[in-house]
């Protein structure tokens, strides 16, 4: 690794100014499962490493019991939100996409913003996220602005936040009733592994508990980046959900996908995943709703 | 770039080191304090030969900055046992077969005790979620597994024995 600065600022406010500073030369730094991993391989140099641990704010995980707003902060871990008994009851995409990251050691430390700034196409924390319709707040040298966290992502380690700006928190709207959602990360095994396809579903009923009121269908490694399956979505929406019609739906996700061969898996696999997962995390999402 | 003082504790002693802000907690520990305990192999956060505890976490050494390590308890593989005692977890790997070339023991060791400080009966697949990201390139898991598992039972049935899912105690009788 090369030598370094390393700069522990108490606000954001005063990161963004240290990185003002710096610009060029620096880099922020948060849980460091992947800054660290880069300083090492050499393909990060910077003279300042802003880290963002001791941003007290930066760590809230809070849900408003009046708007049914829930708010992560960035620097959330993913041990935090899999070992949330709300996270677990209310939103269990999320809990099935961060319990799955990495490992235990990894999940400790790693955040869930940094998995998104990260941006790499195999984001498992991006989906749920994505699903569930999250708004990124970021704060930078030009003030605050929101971006939904479906168009957070450019390319493959790209975002659209600009050199200086860091993602304060992603707040989720109030789920609606009669929600269920899932995630699958699909690979070779278990832990400490990259998904081979990661597959999302949140559906949500009418008072009839047949109708789709809404649908999301979130395809991690599936392209450059996480994407929607919109076309999807469509065809569940506004219509009595039967387990064909979730098969129909897989089949229009996997045409929609942009899979590729890669050294992980080919093309041709990660769409019939697709094309079964889908219809599995519906169902599973069907379950879910009935239950309740 | 700049040498620093920095004050860390480990295994309940506060130690001084003179760090630069580029070292890695494992590189202080071996390099600096000849804690060799920890293990180095990938390097990139993957195998968990590194691990050791923060504030009772488990976490990779190699990939937490020494800095980020001011201010918290480090927990070694060298703070298990007391003086020449080992502690329970370390006598029931010796007494299962549980090290075979031994190098990610250390690594097992440290998740392993923060597992079971949060639950001291874990069964087969708690334990097994819980050390999935410990690599043993030997592949000696199914004995580590029964060697944690035995911790809390060094005479007695484990749990899922005593559930009938396994038989590891009565064979060993």
């Amino acid at each position: 690794m090369k030598p370094f600065n390393y700069l522990t600022p108490a606000t954001v406010e005063e990161a963004v100014s240290l990185f003002g500073q710096h610009s060029e030369t620096a880099k922020y730094i948060a849980g460091g499962t992947d800054v660290i991993v880069k300083l090492k391989d050499g393909w990060m140099e910077p003279d300042y490493l802003i880290s963002l641990k001791k941003i007290e704010e930066l760590s809230e995980l809070r849900k408003n019991e009046n708007t049914g707003d829930l708010t992560i902060g960035a620097t959330v871990t993913h041990a935090t939100l899999e070992k949330s008994i709300m996270i677990q009851k209310e939103y269990p995409i999320i809990y099935d996409a961060v319990s799955n990251i990495g490992s235990l050691q990894v999940r400790n430390v790693g955040t869930i913003g940094g998995n998104l700034m990260n941006a790499v196409p195999s984001a498992d924390g991006a989906v749920p996220m994505i699903a569930l319709d999250g708004v990124a707040l970021i704060q930078g040298p030009g003030g605050e602005r929101s971006v939904e966290v479906k168009d957070l992502f450019i390319e493959p380690y790209k975002t659209v936040l600009k050199p200086g700006e860091i993602l304060k928190k992603i707040t989720i709207p109030a789920p609606a009733p009669r929600t269920g959602s899932a995630y699958i990360k699909f690979g070779r095994r278990a832990a400490m592994e990259l998904p081979l396809i990661g597959i999302g579903v949140l559906l949500s009923l009418d008072a009839d508990l047949e109708t789709c009121a809404r649908a999301r269908i979130v395809l991690g490694v599936a392209g450059p980046t996480p994407m929607r399956a919109y076309e999807a979505e469509k065809l569940l929406t506004g219509k009595k959900i039967t387990e064909d019609l979730l098969r129909q739906a897989g089949e229009k996700a996997a045409d929609e996908s942009k899979v590729r061969d890669s050294v992980r898996g080919s093309a041709w696999h990660r769409k019939e995943m697709i094309r079964v997962q889908v219809r599995r995390m519906g169902l599973k999402c069907l379950e879910m709703i009935k239950r309740n | 770039m700049e040498k620093l003082n920095i004050i860390l504790n480990i295994n309940n002693k506060p130690v001084d080191v003179r760090i630069t802000p580029n070292d890695t907690l494992l590189e202080v520990l071996r390099d600096h304090l000849d804690l060799t305990g920890s293990k180095e192999s990938c390097g990139e956060g993957v195998c968990g030969s590194c691990t050791v505890q923060l504030d009772g976490k488990p976490v990779r050494s190699c990939l937490t900055l020494a800095l980020e390590a001011e201010g918290l308890k480090v927990r070694t593989v060298e703070g298990l046992a007391d003086g020449d005692k080992l502690s329970p977890l370390q006598e029931s790997f010796v007494n299962h077969g549980a090290v075979q070339c031994g190098f990610c023991t250390p690594g097992m060791l440290m998740t392993a005790d923060a597992l079971l400080q949060q639950n001291t009966n874990p069964d087969e697949d708690t334990i097994k979620k819980a050390l999935s990201g410990n690599i043993c390139r030997c592949t000696g898991y199914s004995k580590i597994v029964e060697a944690v598992a035995h911790t809390a039972h060094p005479d007695d049935q484990c749990p899922d024995c005593a559930s009938g899912i396994k038989s590891c105690c009565k064979t060993k009788e």
